[in-house]
This record gives C-alpha cells, structure tokens and sequence, in this order.
C-alpha cells in the first residue's frame, strides 16, 4: 500500500528525510516512531502529496507521490499534527466542505456515520471553535475518514489530549485496525505504538529499525526468560551458563534471568536442570523490555540496527 | 467548477462572519454612496451656489459643462471627483476579503487538511478570488445603482441628471469595477501566499488603493480629467496589469513553500 524507494528530503543544506526505503502492506498499522524534528512530519507530507521529496520516489495505494499527486491525494486522509477545523463553521458544515472538496457520493450518510462513530452527532450544529481539544481531534479524525481512503495518515493523533480523551481516540484507532484500514501512525506515546501498531520503523532522519515491536526487543536484547527461585545458590548459575542452549546468565535481586534463542522449545531443558539441582522454581515469566528501552537505545546510537 | 463553488460558499460562511470584513462590505459603500449624494443634497439646498460659473471650473472641465448654468456645471463637477471614490470599492473590500483567506487558512492550520484534498492550484484560487471579488462588484455596482436613483432624485435639473447617467460612469463601473476587483484580488493573493499575520496581509493589501488615490487627487487638482478615452486607457492597462499579476499570484502560490515556512 505503501512502498518508498530513497525517498530523501532536503531543505536547502538540512536532509530532513535520508534514504527512506520503506513498505507498509493493505491492512498494516505501521507506527512510525522518532524525536522531534527527526522527520516524521516532512515524510507525511512527502507521502501525502503536500511537498514533494528531493529524490526517490513513493507510491501511495499504487500511485507514484511524484507523477500522480491527484489520485494519491483521493485515496489517503490526513489528520494533520494541529485538527485545522474552521472554528465558525459547525462540526458538520465542516465535514460538509471537505466531502463536498473529496466528491463524497453519500456526504450526508457518510457525515452522519462518522459523527454518530465518534460521540459527536448530538453537536453537530455546534461551532467546532466551541469544542474541546478531544472533540476537535475526533472531527479531524471523521474528516480525514469521510472519503473512505485507503490510506490514513495520522500525526501525533493523541498529543495534547487528557487520558480520557486519548483513551477514546486510541480505541477508535482499534476500531479501524479491526476493520483492516491501513494507518501510517506517528506518535511520541511509545505504549500506544506498542499497543496499536503491527510493524513500527523508528526513524531519524533515516530508518534506524523497522520490524514488529516484539521482533525489535528480541533483535536488540533477545529473549530472556526470568526464573523466579525459592533461594538462589551460586552454583546454579554457573551451571545454567553451561547449558548449550543458553546465551548468558544473569542473577537480580535473587532472580535468574535467561537469555534464550527459543524459550518456548528451550525453557523446559532449563527447568529440568534447574529443578534435578535442587532449586525450587516458584515461577517462570518472560522479562518484557519497554518499546521505550528499544526507542531510547536506538535514538542514542543512531545507527540502523541490521534486520 | 464544483470544487470552485464549494471554495466559495466555504469562503462567505466564514468569511462574513468576521466583523471587520461585514463592516467594510457593509459600510463602505455606505459611506462612498452617501457622501456623493449629501453633495447633490446640500447644493440642491444651496440654489444658485452663490453665483458659481462655468469659469470657476478647471478649463478641460468647463468644455464638458456645454449648455449646462454655472450652478449645474459645479453640482456635476463635485459629483464627478466622487466617481475615482466609488472605484475604492471594488479595491479595498476584495483586499479585506482576499487577505484573511490565505493567511487565516495559516494561522488556523486548516490549510494543510485543505492542500491534502484533491483541489487544484487553480480551483483554490479561483475559489478565494472569486469569493473576495463578486461580493466586491456587487457591491460596487449596488452602490452605484442607489447613488444613479438618488441623483436623479436630487440633482438640481434634468440637465445634471442627463450627465451623471453619461455612458463614462457606466464604463467606469461596470468594465473598471471588476478589472480593479481583480487586480486587488490577485494583489492580496500574493500577498497572503508570503505573509504569516493577517493583519499585515490586510495593511499590505490596503496599499492597492493608492494609485487611485494618486488618480483622486491628481483630478481634484486640475492635473487630468477622467474622461471616456482615460478610462478605455485605464481598462485596457489594467487587463495587462491583471493578467501579469494573476500569473505572478500563480506562481507565487506554492503549496510546497507555503506549508515549510510556517513556524
């Protein structure tokens, strides 16, 4: 649905975007993850038709961003990093003009859907500039889905909002990752990319990583398994270590932490050494390292990471 | 054509709910309509004008006046001045108008969710220019049909009347009317594509009137006279002028541009 080839960005001696090459397929929540100023919102623009890029090139839905910015500019939405909503128009004239801009056949249906969708037909009379910050961002969010596209861009879509908000505009995203939209999803919240997105790409300037978030964890710190012991006796941790199948051996705070390859085949063997020791195996889990640990490695290093 | 209506209609739902810009739709021709016709008023009032003649007049003035009393001559005299006025309409309103629509899609932020969708350079233009210019020519041309009734109601004799209805005013409304609304619209355009604070696109945009102004007071002071071939000359310039700054406007207007200076 998407695919970049060196899609590159310069503004005058700045490279904003460098080299990008990227695929997001039909159907994919694609989060895409960086700091400020690292180029997240010029890629947007690039792939949405607002500017065009210095070199590479990009299809959108099958379009080239280059040669054929109208028919990009029909299949894909874009909430925007501020919603942009005419304060003195009302919520639905506002949705009014942008369907009438995108020659929605069925404005009026499709206007009452994504109003009623998103908690907002009672006040759809009202004035957008009367609404707050979650309401306005929920009409952007009706505005950027009312032609139906098959791309949706989304900028920061939960910034500036209170949790409750936030809550109701990531539930929506579910909503539309349930009905197989694609999303290109850019957002600071590292939880809520680890929550909604299949794949993330975390980004600089250039792609650093992109793989699904379980995949990165496992690329950057592997798999451990963390084995919660009655006591721990030194000897077994050598012992583990000896194991063929084990990577490295860890103990924190009277926890033995387990790096595997393939824990589901190869926690067992372990817990069977374990447990012929003598140690009494409380229980066992999975040590789950935060996206943030990933993203913040990552960012520091500022190198790809090899797939 | 469809995208370029629904600019339009987006444009005056907006845009006339902004005070400022119903004031100066509103009361300008208001003002330039009335000011003519309390002249007609006061001379009417007035009689004989205190024995004014034909030679109180500038010369190339007085050999319009042909047949016409001294008193008659003046009340068209003064009245003529007002005309170069009325041509402020179709100036500053579209100015005002052209002005906030840009620059206020800017500071709003609503222009990015308006570059996405698939309307052109062109209809977008045409929408915001259009938008500002029509109600700029309605005005205009309401104004003067109100100012043409009341003259022919306060003019001291039948002979003024027959004057003020003389074919240069008409050409100077409705052919110059909409070429001066363009090029105010195109100038605005311009000015709004470059600028990121309304109010500076709107001072900026003002500065259109001042040819018009160098026009007002060259004509007062006896410099030219506004006569039919002045104004063929007027238009003919002002199709040139107005097809160099709607290229000009064209160009200037660069979504990419737009959307990367924004701070």
């Amino acid at each position: 649905m998407i695919r970049t080839h060196e899609l590159t960005r310069r503004f005058e001696e700045t490279t904003a975007v460098d080299r990008l090459n990227l695929e997001v397929p039909a159907g994919e929540v694609f989060g895409f993850l960086g700091p400020n100023g690292a180029g997240k919102t010029t890629t947007i623009r690039m792939l949405t038709c607002l500017i065009g890029p210095s070199e590479g090139e990009a299809e959108v839905a099958g379009f080239s961003i280059r040669r054929q910015a109208p028919e990009v500019r029909r299949r894909v939405g874009i909430l925007t990093e501020a919603p942009g909503l005419y304060d003195s128009l009302t919520a639905e004239r506002n949705l009014a003009f942008f369907a009438a801009l995108y020659e929605v056949e069925d404005a009026a249906g499709a206007i009452e859907r994504y109003l009623r969708l998103l908690g907002l037909w009672e006040r759809r009379h009202e004035p957008a500039g009367t609404f707050s910050k979650g309401m306005r961002q929920k009409l952007a969010i009706a505005r950027a889905l009312l032609h139906e596209p098959q791309v949706l861009f989304l900028d920061e879509p939960t910034s500036g909002l209170d949790p409750e908000a936030a809550h109701l505009v990531r539930e929506f995203i579910h909503e539309l990752r349930r009905e197989g939209r694609t999303i290109f999803l850019c957002t600071h919240n590292l939880d809520e990319a680890d929550r909604l997105c299949d794949r993330i790409g975390i980004f600089h300037q250039r792609l650093l990583a992109l793989d699904t978030p379980a995949a990165l964890r496992q690329r950057l710190y592997g798999r451990v398994t963390v084995f919660h012991l009655r006591s721990l006796d030194p000897v077994w941790v050598e012992m583990i270590a000896g194991l063929p199948v084990v990577r490295s051996v860890q103990t924190v705070e009277g926890k033995l932490l387990v790096s595997l390859d393939d824990p589901e085949a190869q926690n067992p063997e372990v817990v069977r050494a374990l447990v012929a020791a003598g140690a009494d195996i409380q229980f066992v889990g999975e040590l789950r390292r935060s996206l943030e640990d990933v993203y913040l490695r990552l960012i520091e290093a500022n190198s790809p990471v090899p797939a | 054509m469809k995208r370029v209506r629904v600019l339009i209609a987006k444009e005056w739902e907006e845009v006339f709910r902004n005070r400022i810009v119903l004031f100066t739709v509103a009361f300008l021709p208001l003002l330039l309509t009335g000011l003519p016709l309390g002249i007609l008023y006061a001379m009417r009032e007035a009689g004989d004008l205190g024995g004014m003649s034909t030679v109180d007049m500038p010369a190339e003035f007085a050999t319009l006046c042909g047949g016409l009393s001294g008193a008659e001559c003046g009340q068209y005299f003064l009245v003529s001045q007002f005309m170069l006025l009325f041509m402020m309409l179709p100036l500053i309103i579209p100015a005002t108008i052209a002005s906030y629509s840009i620059v206020g899609e800017k500071t709003t932020r609503t222009l990015e969710p308006l570059l996405a969708t698939p309307v052109t350079d062109l209809e977008l233009l045409a929408g915001k220019g259009l938008a500002a210019a029509i109600p700029a020519i309605l005005a205009t041309w309401g104004a003067f049909l109100v100012y043409a009734i009341g003259a022919r109601l306060l003019a001291i004799s039948p002979a003024v009347v027959a004057r003020l209805a003389d074919p240069l005013w008409l050409l100077t409304v409705f052919l110059l009317g909409p070429l001066l609304a363009l090029a105010a619209v195109s100038a605005a355009v311009m000015i709004s594509s470059r600028v990121n604070d309304p109010r500076a696109a709107e001072q900026l945009s003002s500065l259109v009137i001042l040819p018009l102004l160098l026009l007002f007071f060259g004509q007062i002071s006896g410099l030219f006279l506004l006569n039919a071939s002045l104004i063929l000359w007027m238009a003919g310039g002002l199709v040139i002028i107005d097809g160099g700054l709607l290229a000009f406007a064209m160009q200037l207007f660069q979504r990419e541009s737009i959307l990367t200076r924004w701070k």
